[in-house]
């Protein structure tokens, strides 16, 4: 019995342990990475992978973007006050539309359910959409 | 073949019950609505609870058959894509933590909890091919440990009470 109770406190340590190590570690990263960015330029927008547009960020603006296999579904992105948003979205989790604004290199507003991601770049805008293959 | 009986009725019994946190997840509000994600995983205390009680063969059945319903009753294909990844890879990771019997349910609970969010972003990753999303990991990765903990300590007391009960 005694052993056993021993037992139970060595694996309490170990568990107050593993989460210290996992919250410190992580607090950690995201000091490095809260630190390290950097306020973006441009707008990407990236259906099924591809890269179907990019825009300034600059430039205040909204576009409806088709997503979805056949065009069938829409996002609208709103760029406003150098911060992109997706401000409307016919999803059926709104994720993207509760996601705050971003503005800073490598951040994403992602629709998972239309396999939408727009993402914060320092590349310079090409304008207009192209054709999405 | 009474055992057999008693066993299928028993797994039935806690799928329904895994399946009914699901739903009461599904309808909670998000706890943060900046960072979607963030989940207790509270369908996970029957899958762990299950996972000590009987062994790994039953929480992988009680598991897939809980997948399989969500995905049918409030989910489609492209959710269960992401809640297999989380399942597998939180299960695999749970069973070796268990297996190294250095932790208890609350360690292997935050293990698991941080593997579900592991294998979600991973797929993720896979599906939008970029790498971009990867810090998300780190703030799940805190939440996690929180929910895992709470996830944890609800499954320990719920093995007790049943301890004198065989299954």
């Amino acid at each position: 019995m005694k052993n056993n109770n021993s037992q139970k406190n060595q694996k309490l340590r170990n568990d107050i342990i593993l989460a210290v190590v996992i919250v410190l570690i992580a607090t950690a990263g995201l000091l490095l990475f809260v630190f390290n960015r950097e306020q973006g330029t441009t707008v990407s927008v990236k259906v099924n992978g591809t890269q179907i547009a990019s825009y300034p960020l600059a430039e205040n603006r909204e576009v409806p973007i088709k997503t979805g296999d056949n065009d069938e579904h829409i996002n609208v992105l709103v760029i406003k006050d150098g911060k992109a948003s997706i401000s409307e979205a016919d999803c059926p989790d709104k994720i993207c539309v509760e996601t705050r604004a971003v503005s800073y290199a490598g951040e994403t507003v992602v629709c998972l359910p239309h396999k939408l991601v727009i993402e914060i770049t320092n590349q310079n805008a090409d304008g207009g959409i192209d054709v999405a293959v | 073949m009474k055992k057999d009986i008693r066993r299928y009725a028993v797994l039935g019994l806690v799928t329904a019950v895994a399946l009914v946190l699901s739903y009461v997840e599904a309808i909670l509000p998000p706890i943060w609505s900046a960072v979607p994600g963030i989940k207790i995983g509270l369908p996970n205390i029957i899958i762990i609870f299950i996972l000590y009680k009987t062994g790994l063969k039953d929480a992988i059945t009680v598991s897939a058959i809980r997948l399989f319903l969500v995905a049918l009753l409030f989910g489609n294909a492209m959710t269960l894509i992401y809640s297999v990844a989380g399942a597998v890879f939180s299960l695999a990771l749970m069973t070796l933590c268990k297996k190294v019997n250095l932790f208890s349910m609350v360690g292997v609970s935050i293990v698991g909890g941080i593997a579900h969010n592991l294998g979600q972003i991973l797929v993720a990753m896979a599906i939008f091919e970029t790498s971009q999303i990867g810090y998300y990991m780190l703030i799940l990765s805190i939440t996690g440990t929180i929910a895992g903990v709470f996830v944890g300590l609800v499954a320990s007391v719920i093995l007790k009470r049943f301890e004198k009960i065989k299954l």
